[in-house]
């Protein structure tokens, strides 16, 4: 029997990318195209890349089924931490980032102590942590803003790459941002096509040819618009780099590795992981603790961008994390979830707070939309995979 | 009105084309004591399930009649309303709430809608434990920090509470000692002498004989006789005669042209405490060889053991305060944790593969490689996933995996081929010994048959196998040497020449009586 060796895309996997699109395409009509400006485009980046190096780091959490309720609250201690170790402890920068980090490492060692090896809920034991950073926040900055911190500090949260910028209609345009631009599409068609050959070489169904085209047109298609729009404003910010170098690493944990895989198999099911020889607990430990380490650079992306420390840095912000997540398709239960996925989210609620933000909604009702486009999106992705069993 | 408190007329119930019911009857007298035998899935629960509601009218072709009515139940209320309680195998107590709450429990006694009466339940609650021999208990006391057995007792209360006229008690001396299951039937024979109609399924038979007024025989979905007693002869020879005895033909392939070699895994005074409880001995000085080339079963009874040690052995993942010596090729080794156990080259796998075998959202090739990932797919951590999807299309085709595609996840596989998964998964591992857990719970004959020809491949490349099972006919039909498991001890052990489920029952019956010596 001639069996139809192809496959058609899963094009659940692309629906928050489509939906990612037509939300900004609605806040393009109803701002009028402001939202497209390259200044905007470029606050986009700016004002969600510390969200997004914080989704990378919940996603690992919710992938074993649980959530990290405390990051908002390392963000703003080790904003703060590194904020006032430079500018009233007259430390070195470096200095102040690595205290940074070792203050958000020993809140994910805590939490990952008290979660794998004293069993207290995930959920108790970072709410803990919630209460005890704000805390210590507010007792260590008494209460005051920090800052303004020095530029060399900025730069991580608001400078901008090497630029080589030349004329160019009525402004100027960055050759950097182009090449990388460049190279980004290289590795793109390249990896394409190297996938393709290991499905032809093992006998793999083929997905049709222009459903590929169509689905790298619209990514390429995101890329350059993206970049034209950087090019036209300052460059490649340095949280974009920080961003895709964070993302890049642990997409290719989750997805390639022996760690990755044990993540997903606790979540899927503990059992089964303890009996297939995963130390859940170890698993557990490095996951909470990974999450301290990434809110250590979010707080001090954080800092950076504000350029001074306020104890009320990050309020909230966990909750936004974590939403990312659940719109990027994560499972609440656990084991299902993407990190590409997670940023796709995690740039949802940007536009999404940022296309309000230039409607003029108020903020209050700004988080009634969110909330409804969580519920939304989960509920979507729930009804759909009940269809699909 | 009839002689007969309830009569279920040519039952037969399909489950997705598979009869577990067949033409079954079963009368019971008012005010007797029925019990109900036949091995593992033979179709008692089922039948119980049936009468109880769980499966509810119209899902099965006969008819209930129950005080000389036809009975059409719906759920578990209806025939709870008509006097008919099951208490199941597992105990439904909310641990935390105390003993009165619990008797009352989806049962409260309310003043106006809804408002518990804490008078009347606690009254009533200590009137319902005086006649299950409980009357001197602290009602306030949260169930957990009683025993089980005497939470069985309990469970017996509640039914009480409910009006019971018919009481169904599904394996209730399975998880206790020798002295509260005496203590359980005593209730029982008091119950009785209040009118009250039982009918219990268990598999101790010395406990059938002596408490029962009839006992009703099911094989394979199928009514083969009812004994009564002072009628019929009453002894537990001529009930194992009923429950077993049925034709082997052909259900078990040969296993030819394999040698028995060297002793692979030896354990030696293997002893195990409850890890809940650790005054509570679960296996006793354990002894047991495995040859390469050998395939050795564990026979025994529900609650003998069986799983128990082969967890206990695999990376201590069941009890505590395990002592005890293994030794594998001669050689003594430590094996504290499950990655120190495949390092040594022993595989297990669960009796419960939704639980314990399997991830169920993943696919084919992902949970195949899981076990063996760190050892033979990845390189300084980093997964090669071309050498999974080359071992898993070989597996596959190796022990015929029926699936679309190894991209196909495990959940939507039937249980014969999630069982064959389980089975690569841990073939992958390259164990020298690998301890099979009921390999063949609830999956159909054919794929049973898969499942005896894998393990005859294992045998014959020089693995030593251990296959755990309750089904009886499947160790004699697979196993070159038995061990009898009873109440956490070796009961004996049985060469092939001499296995037959009369041996087996006999080893076991004789260790209990030396134990009630």
């Amino acid at each position: 029997m001639e069996k139809k060796n192809t496959v058609n895309l899963n094009l659940k996997q692309y629906g928050m990318v489509l939906a990612l699109l037509a939300i900004y395409i609605i806040f393009y009509i109803l701002t009028g195209g402001s939202n497209a400006t390259p200044m905007n485009m470029n606050n986009l980046l700016m004002q969600n890349g510390y969200i997004v190096i914080l989704a990378t780091g919940m996603l690992l959490c919710v992938l074993t089924g649980n959530i990290d309720l405390g990051v908002g609250s390392y963000v703003a201690l080790c904003g703060a931490v590194a904020a006032k170790l430079v500018c009233e402890g007259g430390m070195s920068i470096p200095v102040g980032f690595l205290a940074a980090i070792g203050v958000g490492l020993l809140f994910g060692v805590f939490n990952g102590f008290f979660i794998a090896y004293m069993s207290v809920p995930p959920f108790v034991a970072t709410l803990a942590s919630m209460l005890i950073g704000r805390g210590l926040t507010y007792t260590f900055l008494a209460s005051q803003t920090v800052g303004p911190v020095p530029d060399a500090f900025k730069f991580v949260g608001a400078g901008f790459f090497v630029t080589n910028k030349v004329p160019f209609g009525e402004g100027t345009i960055d050759i950097v941002t182009i090449i990388v631009a460049v190279i980004a599409t290289v590795l793109i068609v390249l990896s394409e096509l190297k996938s393709i050959a290991a499905k032809k070489k093992y006998g793999f169904a083929l997905v049709p040819a222009w459903q590929l085209i169509i689905k790298d047109a619209i990514i390429l298609g995101i890329v350059w618009f993206y970049a034209y729009k950087l090019a036209r404003c300052n460059g490649l910010p340095i949280v974009l780099l920080l961003m895709g170098v964070i993302v890049a690493i642990y997409h290719f944990v989750t997805s390639k590795t022996v760690a990755g895989r044990q993540i997903y198999a606790l979540g899927g099911n503990m059992k089964a992981a303890r009996l297939s020889g995963i130390n859940t607990k170890q698993v557990f430990f490095w996951v909470y603790t990974n999450m301290g380490f990434l809110g250590a650079v979010a707080g001090i992306v954080l800092a950076a961008r504000a350029g001074s420390a306020t104890p009320k840095a990050g309020d909230g912000i966990e909750l936004d994390a974590i939403g990312a997540c659940y719109i990027g398709g994560a499972a609440a239960a656990g084991g299902v979830g993407t990190i590409l996925g997670a940023v796709v989210g995690a740039f949802v609620m940007g536009i999404l707070n940022n296309g309000m933000v230039l409607c003029g909604l108020s903020t209050d009702l700004q988080k009634v939309v969110k909330g409804l486009v969580l519920l939304g999106a989960v509920t979507f992705d729930v009804i759909s995979s009940k269809k699909k069993n | 009105m009839s002689d007969y408190i309830l009569e279920m007329n040519h039952i037969t119930k399909e489950f997705s084309g598979v009869k577990a019911l067949d033409d079954v009857n079963l009368k019971v007298k008012r005010g007797e004591i029925h019990a109900l035998c036949g091995e593992n899935g033979a179709g008692k629960s089922t039948l119980m399930n049936v009468l109880s509601g769980i499966y509810p009218f119209g899902t099965y072709t006969g008819d209930i009649m129950y005080n000389g009515e036809l009975v059409k139940n719906h759920n578990i209320k209806d025939s709870e309303k008509k006097g008919i309680v099951i208490i199941h195998q597992e105990l439904a107590l909310s641990p935390y709430l105390s003993v009165a709450e619990n008797v009352f429990m989806g049962n409260e006694q309310t003043s106006m809608k809804g408002v518990i009466n804490w008078t009347e339940t606690k009254s009533r609650a200590k009137e319902m434990l005086e006649k299950v021999g409980l009357g001197n208990e602290n009602i306030e006391a949260p169930i957990n920090s009683l025993g089980v057995g005497k939470q069985q007792l309990i469970e017996i209360a509640k039914a009480l509470a409910k009006k019971v006229d018919l009481l169904i008690l599904d394996e209730p001396t399975a998880a206790l000692n020798d002295e509260e299951s005496a203590q359980l039937l005593e209730i029982m024979l008091k119950l009785k002498e209040q009118g009250i109609t039982c009918i219990i399924i268990s598999h101790k038979l010395n406990e059938i004989s002596y408490v029962a007024d009839a006992i009703t025989v099911i094989r394979d979905g199928h009514t083969i006789e009812t004994l009564i007693k002072g009628e019929d002869e009453f002894t537990e020879d001529r009930i194992i005669k009923g429950m077993v005895g049925r034709e082997l033909t052909n259900r078990y392939p040969e296993r030819t042209d394999c040698p028995i070699g060297d002793v692979v895994l030896e354990v030696k005074d293997w002893n195990v405490f409850n890890p809940e409880d650790a005054s509570r001995q679960m296996l006793k000085n354990i002894n047991i060889k495995v040859r390469a080339g050998e395939v050795v079963g564990l026979a025994g009874l529900m609650g003998a053991g069986r799983t128990e040690f082969a967890m206990s052995l695999f990376g201590h993942e069941y009890g505590q305060k395990i002592t005890g010596e293994v030794l594998m090729h001669g050689k003594p080794v430590k094996i504290n944790n499950v990655k120190e156990a495949i390092e040594n080259k022993i595989a297990y796998t669960s009796e419960d593969r939704k639980t314990y075998g399997l991830v169920l959202i993943n696919d084919i090739k992902w949970n195949m490689t899981l076990a063996a990932l760190r050892g033979f797919f990845s390189k300084n951590g980093v997964v090669n996933s071309n050498d999974e999807i080359v071992a898993a299309e070989k597996y596959k085709k190796l022990i015929n995996i029926k699936s679309n595609s190894i991209n196909q996840t495990v959940g939507s596989l039937s249980g014969g081929n999630q069982q064959k998964v389980v089975l690569a998964k841990w073939m992958l591992t390259e164990p020298d010994v690998l301890i099979l857990d009921e390999p063949t719970r609830g999956i159909d004959v054919g794929a049973k048959y898969e499942i005896y020809c894998a393990i005859n491949e294992l045998a014959k490349s020089g693995k030593a196998v251990i296959v755990i099972s309750s089904e009886m006919p499947e160790i004699i039909g697979t196993c070159d040497r038995t061990y009898v498991l009873n109440e956490g001890q070796i009961a004996g052990e049985l060469s092939k020449e001499e296995l037959s489920q009369e041996k087996i029952m006999k080893c076991i019956m004789q260790h209990n009586n030396q134990k009630g010596a």
